[in-house]
């Protein structure tokens, strides 16, 4: 990719970059909820990682960011597998989800919810898809 | 699952084993590891043996797909048990022999035996299902492990156009007969033999009848090597020689007889089934040993000679049939010819199966089979010509071997076929003692080439490859254990009778029998023709080159097998044709194909079956931003068309995206309205940075012609999906099944975000599933760029 | 507003059908992609329009809009993206090979023999 120079961006990107991260979360774990999960918060990660890539240039990303993106991918797509296959191992059909209720002290009610694994899954290989294809293509001439 | 199951199965499961047991002892040969188990299959369908013979028939189910009635029912009877019996004894011979006769260092031995075992278990799964969907499956198995055994050295161009042979031919015939079983459960409703055969008497009048006996003939004619089908047969030699001893004269080919037999008491209440049975048996019967005689290799002759031997079992079989006709006591004289093919089936494999070996064994050791290289190995390999002889003499009818005895049966049969009095059996019948007769010449004449023109004669060492001498003793065992059988059964032919009866009641179910075998019935009309078989049969040997001209006088050109080749090299071409005329390589052809049928299919049937509807009451208010966005998208997409650079069609498609994404915010889909956005910007700079790489839009100069022809597609394409869009609000055919995930997200997934929901745990499956194929384009695109890199340096 | 959709969806449909049929591989990727967004608002507006609240329980509405056709269209947007960027690539690639994106030029030789 072309290298710039634009300090403006630059600056910009160090303060944004965090934010839209931050938000990626907030969106995943709202998800159950509220608009939001794995593909919406995966996508908003990548975005982030594009907009560095924008800013800076592609070795700089790889320094600050050194995954193999292709592992998370790899390590996405275990996650959702084995919670799909993990009803398998209570007798349960595929893909059956258990959740239950806690309450810890400050936050408050709240659920746990094995979907989630499912759903960090679905994160997991959203960004490791979206950033190999962007660096493999970037990186290539 | 039963004993029973686990007995036609274990072969299969060994298979799985056979490859690393080979990469482990790569020292010791890995037909040891193999011999075992037919040894114990054998000794194990042994002990059935008394039982069955008192009439009790063993019956295992196991479901497979009950709700379609198909389940894997084993039912052993005395057919049944004759033919594992054969299987897994010939088998454990035929192995042992392959041991000594396939070499542990140049040989693939673990293919060779994954494709033995995968046959024996097969060939046991035929013989002992009662369920005919069971019994097509391990057919095609039987089919699909030959093509396999006879590409084994898939070097060679003749194995492997052998091997295609037999598969298509087979292939073909299996095909037909799994249209015959489901014709026979239209008639029955039923897959099970056992149910259908006492409904016989009500489908024989039915109209799919003689459909369904045609088809069910054509899978055991083409599988037993019956005229016309058998010229796969003599190619499929090409096999390693256990494999023919084994598959190709021993077992798979009687799979056709099998078939035959079992369903006798189905179909033959039909005149054209004894006719056609008989008439192709006899026929084969003729054929195969006429043509046997003009054959120089040894495979050839003994190719020939199975399939006619495979005629005569057959003919007798049909002309046994007919004693369903009479009643009880008159029947009793025309069943001797069921007795006397269940009697040669077994003779067969014993006399045929010691000859492969014999062929094998100077093949081996002489290197060639050709009878004109050969000759005067008597002296040197003495007790492969014990072998020979014993096994020649018996295919001949000579006293005293099992042969003689199972061919004056068989002339019997024959003679009493004038005497069957309907489907015009009195006047034709006489054709059948007369064929029978002059077929019997041949096999006599075929019989004493093997012999005497091997191993007697002028010894000619330079022609062989290598020094011949006699064989060592393991490639010796097996044929030895099969001639003793040929002399014992020849001896003492009532050893078997006890399993010949019991064979009989499977085939002709409700009747008595009584069978007795004699070797010397006085001075009858079978000892006369014997003896003239004898006198013709030297005479003819004698003075043979004086008559083999009669051979060169068939043109090639006529022949089955050029038939066969040309039959191929047409298909192949028409096929190449007709796919050249349509498969144009060019992508816009394709597109246009797959457009047209569009238009074509749902056009019509919108307009046919009245399925347009336009339904204006219940739809949504309109608001002025909202038409905005319309318009927006609208010109935004066909403003595409006629964008000149990258940068403006990308913006475009990214106003069009955008556009979408706030569509979805005022439809109630915060969700898509979101994912809309991100993956619009990710896409966007996705094709910043590809185009970066590629060159100018271009139009490549398109004519007013090519741009009219898209305009016309694509406006046709644009009508019918406006169409069906309308239709699709108007029409509701039935209540949506989205109030499941309204009432049931918070209960039964503790969500809030039905979408989400839906995705993660509802749907999961398809996520799962995405997730996957999401992975696998970016695997696709790592390749496509990052590997081709590395390949580049190398070179 | 289902009817307006209607055609709307309609003039998408036939754009996407007229590049695909160019002969420029740049233009048939850009027409899988217009393409892929007339289905997604097809399959939305088959479900019916703003018959109700966004599908979210915490809204405590009477009636939500449909949110299976939702569902399948999150599902869509996403493999649509995985395939445009496969095809991006792939027509990168054939040009960077070939030094052309006509697809006139790409056919290769007639026939198989």
């Amino acid at each position: 990719m072309m290298k710039t120079n634009n300090v403006i961006l630059e600056t910009a990107t160090k303060v944004i970059v965090f934010i839209i991260l931050l938000f990626s979360v907030y969106m995943f774990f709202a998800g159950h909820y509220e608009p939001g999960g794995g593909f919406i918060g995966g996508l908003m990660a990548s975005g982030a990682i594009v907009l560095l890539l924008i800013a800076y240039d592609i070795k700089t990303v790889t320094t600050i960011l050194p995954f193999d993106f292709k592992k998370v991918t790899a390590v996405g797509l275990l996650f959702a597998a084995g919670t799909a296959a993990g009803g398998l191992l209570f007798d349960k059909p595929m893909l059956t989800h258990w959740f239950t209720y806690v309450n810890p002290p400050l936050l408050g009610k709240m659920s746990l919810h094995t979907a989630v694994l499912f759903d960090i899954g679905v994160f997991l290989v959203v960004v490791g898809v979206t950033m190999t294809i962007i660096q493999t293509i970037g990186e290539s001439e | 699952m039963s004993l029973l199951h686990l007995a036609i199965i274990s072969p299969l499961i060994l298979a799985i084993f056979i490859p690393f047991v080979h990469k482990t002892f790569p020292k010791i040969h890995t037909g040891w590891f193999l011999l075992p188990l037919p040894v114990l299959l054998f000794a194990y369908f042994l002990s059935f043996l008394s039982t069955t013979i008192n009439g009790q028939t063993t019956m295992e189910t196991l479901a497979w797909i009950p709700t379609l009635g198909i389940n894997f029912t084993v039912r052993l009877d005395g057919l049944g048990l004759l033919f594992a019996m054969l299987i897994t004894g010939i088998g454990a011979l035929v192995v042992l022999y392959s041991i000594y006769y396939l070499s542990k260092e140049k040989e693939k031995l673990n293919q060779f035996y994954v494709y033995l075992l995968l046959f024996m278990g097969a060939m046991l799964g035929v013989v002992l299902s009662d369920n005919l969907i069971v019994l097509y499956a391990f057919w095609e198995l039987t089919s699909f492990s030959s093509f396999l055994l006879i590409g084994y050295w898939n070097h060679r161009e003749r194995s492997r156009y052998g091997a295609q042979k037999s598969m298509l031919i087979t292939v073909f015939g299996g095909l037909s007969m799994l249209g015959g079983i489901i014709l026979l459960y239209l008639m029955t409703g039923t897959f099970s033999i056992s149910e259908a055969i006492v409904l016989a008497d009500v489908i024989v009048n039915h109209e799919l009848f003689t459909a369904a006996l045609l088809c069910f003939l054509l899978g055991a004619f083409t599988k037993s090597a019956q005229f016309p089908f058998h010229i796969w047969l003599p190619d499929a030699m090409e096999a390693p020689t256990p494999v023919s001893a084994y598959l190709h004269s021993a077992t798979m080919v009687k799979a056709g007889i099998y078939l035959v037999a079992r369903l006798t008491p189905i179909f033959a209440l039909s005149g054209l089934w004894i006719w056609l049975v008989a008439g192709i048996g006899i026929l084969t019967l003729f054929w195969g040993s006429f043509n046997a005689v003009k054959h120089t290799d040894l495979k050839g002759i003994l190719a020939y000679s199975t399939i006619s031997q495979l005629g005569l079992i057959m003919s007798l079989l049909g002309l046994g049939a007919a004693s369903l006709h009479y009643s009880t006591i008159d029947a009793g004289f025309y069943t001797v010819a069921v007795s006397a093919a269940v009697f040669h089936l077994l003779n067969h494999a014993t006399f045929k199966g010691s000859l492969f070996m014999m062929v094998g064994i100077v093949d081996h050791e002489t290197g060639t089979r050709d009878i004109r290289n050969l000759g005067g190995l008597m002296t040197i390999m003495p007790i492969t010509f014990t072998i020979a002889i014993i096994g020649a003499f018996s295919m001949a009818g000579l006293p005293p071997f099992n042969g003689f005895l199972s061919k004056e049966m068989f002339f019997t049969g024959m003679l009493r076929a004038q005497e069957i009095g309907f489907f015009n059996m009195g006047t034709l019948g006489i054709l059948f003692p007369i064929i029978a007769w002059v077929a019997s010449v041949f096999t006599f004449i075929y019989s004493m080439i093997i012999v005497f023109k091997t191993f007697t004669g002028k010894f000619q060492p330079e022609k062989l490859k290598v020094k011949p001498h006699e064989a060592p003793l393991g490639l010796l065992i097996s044929p030895v254990i099969l001639v003793s059988l040929v002399v014992i059964i020849g001896l003492f032919p009532n050893l078997v009778a006890p399993l010949i009866n019991t064979v009989m009641a499977s085939i002709l179910p409700g009747m008595e029998f009584d069978v007795h075998i004699y070797h010397w019935h006085g001075f009858n009309t079978e000892l006369f023709m014997t003896i003239g078989v004898i006198l013709a049969g030297i005479l003819l040997y004698k003075f043979m080159p004086k008559w083999t001209g009669v051979y060169t006088r068939m043109p090639e050109r006529f022949s089955f097998n050029s038939a066969y080749d040309n039959g191929l090299a047409a298909i192949q071409k028409g096929a190449n044709r007709f796919t050249n005329a349509y498969m144009t390589n060019s992508i816009r052809t394709y597109l246009i194909y797959i457009f047209a049928f569009f238009i074509f299919t749902l056009g019509t049937t919108l307009i046919v079956k009245n399925a347009f509807t336009l339904d204006t009451s219940n739809v949504a208010s309109i608001h002025a931003f909202e038409v905005v966005l319309v318009v927006i998208i609208a010109v935004g997409s066909i403003s595409i068309l006629f964008a000149k650079s990258r940068m403006t069609t990308i913006i475009l498609l990214g106003a069009v995206g955008y556009s979408v994404s706030l569509f979805y915010a005022i439809f109630r889909a915060p969700d898509l309205a979101l994912t809309q956005l991100v993956i619009e910007t990710v896409s966007v700079a996705l094709f910043l940075l590809v185009f970066y790489h590629l060159p100018k839009v271009s139009r490549h100069e398109e004519t007013r012609q090519f741009k009219m022809g898209n305009a016309i597609i694509s406006v046709g394409v644009g009508v019918v999906v406006t169409m069906i869009a309308l239709s699709a609000h108007s029409g509701k055919a039935f209540d949506s099944i989205s109030q499941y995930y309204i009432e049931n997200t918070y209960k039964k997934a503790a969500g809030e975000n039905m979408v989400n929901v839906i995705l993660v745990d509802f749907r999961g499956f398809d996520t799962l599933f995405e997730i996957a194929v999401l992975a696998i384009a970016a695997l696709g695109i790592f390749s496509l760029i990052k590997l081709r890199l590395t390949r580049g340096k190398e070179q | 507003m289902e009817i307006l959709m209607s055609f709307l969806i309609g003039i998408i449909f036939m754009s996407a059908t007229y590049l695909m049929l160019s002969k420029s591989l740049l233009r048939i990727i850009v027409g899988t992609g217009l393409l892929s967004h007339g289905v997604h608002l097809l399959l939305l507006t088959m479900g019916g329009l703003k018959k109700g609240a966004a599908p979210l329980l915490g809204q405590h509405a009477e009636a939500y809009t449909d949110p299976l056709p939702q569902a399948l269209i999150l599902t869509a947007i996403v493999i649509a993206f995985g395939i445009t960027a496969l095809f991006l690539v792939v027509a990168y690639r054939t040009y960077q090979e070939l030094g052309s994106d006509n697809m006139e030029l790409m056919r290769g030789k007639e026939g198989n023999e």
